[in-house]
């Protein structure tokens, strides 16, 4: 890539007003670098990304009003979270907190249990078992 | 307590926070040098592993290898220390600063407040510098930040103890002896060796056979796994290769940097000439990703769009099984 060439597209670094680093070459043929506010095929694959985590928010959210799942896997979803992650986070093995999606299973979780999973989303129990 | 430190921003992470610890240490050792000498370029798939619900598609070493190679092969010695209490992990890190040391710290994105929300995944192999503390607040450089910046206690020793594949575990390093003089030209040539031999391994999922592997794969998943998924994983590489650690195309490029500086060192001039030849390459991952954002920009893609991403992946593939024999037999 020619440092002409450095890609000076709109991107999402915008907001913390910074730029990236990229190694191309000058007139001369000699490596250098440029600083590159963003490219498009990046940020439509990051985009989509996004989009891909928010559409499974709202359908776990839906899948909690229909009573097929605890707000845990909600909460998963929205800090963008799968089932090892959350599993190494609470301390649980992973097929206990799958466990814990199971609405009637999910009723009868003590306190410190809850405490655990209102502590990894930085949240109130009160909030975790009232979603918004 | 502040300790002078110039932070010098970098293309990628782990590279950038070893060259800015060896320049502290009175060392000039650019990025690309660094890369270079670790074998960072590399291409591995890993399909037991997936990260953001689909497979992991790496385009350089696995997270401390880098400065583990480089050391060993210029000379210096590094330490590095994991810890299971977060409170043993904060004391020493405060320790080393009070003994003016600046050192390297493995942390967690996801918690990392001055990145813009969008780039916070749960990826725990980032690298940054911490060279001071103010109160309750440290002074980070981030290679990757164009400035310096902070974060306090709390936010430190949350991404110093994220979770997940890769997980840090309050982990820090630093270089603690040096050699009079850095063993330049034996390090590139063993660092080079060795990446011809990792991206030429008789092995499917790794070097240019694993850049093939995938792309016959992509033939495959639109069929077999329905057009929303086949463009999510699509997504993926693209992400993986120009963002996740600045992969693919950026990393071919800050090779190719490596086997200008190289050329030099070593007096070779069959070395620049493959430098152009990576930066060639570079530019076709480039257009890969340029490709592969159409299909996945406009969802209900046909067929046919996979099959064309594919050939150029194969091409790419052959390309660098080509120059990776040609820069076996240059050194």
């Amino acid at each position: 890539m020619k440092k002409e060439e450095v890609p000076q597209d709109k991107g999402l670094l915008d907001s913390a007003q910074t730029k990236e680093l990229t190694y191309a070459v000058d007139e001369n043929g000699e490596y250098t670098t440029e600083l590159s506010s963003g490219w498009d095929p990046k940020t439509i694959a990051l985009s989509n990304a996004i989009k891909d985590i928010e559409e499974r928010v709202a359908a776990a959210k839906e899948r909690v009003k229909n009573n097929q799942t605890s707000p845990i896997e909600y909460y998963m979803e929205l800090h963008k979270m799968d089932l090892p992650i959350l599993s190494s986070y609470v301390g649980l093995w992973q097929w206990r907190v799958k466990r814990h999606f199971k609405p009637k299973v999910f009723q009868k979780l003590n306190q410190t249990t809850l405490q655990k999973y209102a502590d990894v989303f930085d949240i109130s129990i009160e909030e975790l078992k009232n979603i918004p | 307590m502040q300790i002078e430190f110039t932070h010098k921003q970098s293309a990628h992470c782990e590279n950038g926070v070893v060259s800015n610890l060896m320049r502290h240490n009175g060392f000039e050792v650019s990025e690309p040098m660094v890369f270079g000498i670790g074998s960072g370029l590399l291409f591995c798939y890993i399909p037991f592993l997936k990260v953001n619900h689909a497979p992991v598609v790496t385009y350089r070493a696995m997270p401390g290898l880098i400065f583990n190679r480089f050391a060993k092969r210029v000379g210096i010695k590094i330490k590095r220390e994991k810890f299971s209490n977060p409170k043993s992990a904060q004391q020493r890190l405060d320790e080393n600063l009070e003994k003016n040391n600046p050192v390297g710290l493995q942390v967690g994105v996801y918690n990392l407040l001055y990145f813009p929300d969008e780039y916070r995944f749960h990826f725990n192999a980032h690298n940054l510098v911490v060279y001071g503390k103010e109160n309750d607040t440290y002074l980070i450089s981030d290679p990757v930040m164009e400035q310096v910046t902070t974060l306090t206690e709390k936010q430190l020793q949350k991404v110093r103890f994220a979770k997940g594949a890769f997980a840090p575990k309050g982990h820090i390093y630093y270089p603690t002896s040096f050699p009079k003089e850095l063993e330049l030209k034996s390090a590139i040539i063993k660092g080079i060796k060795q990446t011809c031999r990792e991206m030429s391994a008789p092995v499917p999922i790794v070097g240019y056979k694993g850049i093939k592997t995938i792309s016959k794969l992509i033939r495959k998943w639109p069929k077999k796994k329905g057009a929303k998924v086949a463009n999510h994983y699509l997504g993926q590489i693209v992400r993986m290769q120009e963002e996740i650690g600045t992969g693919g195309g950026g990393f071919r490029y800050i090779y190719a940097a490596f086997l200008q500086e190289a050329s030099q060192i070593l007096d070779n001039e069959k070395l620049k000439e493959l430098s152009k030849e990576m930066t060639k390459i570079g530019d076709d991952w480039r257009d890969f990703a340029v490709n592969a954002s159409r299909i996945y920009k406009n969802r209900s893609p046909k067929e046919d769009a996979y099959n064309k991403v594919a050939d150029e992946l194969e091409a790419i593939a052959n390309s660098e099984a080509a120059f990776f024999k040609k820069l076996r037999k240059a050194i």
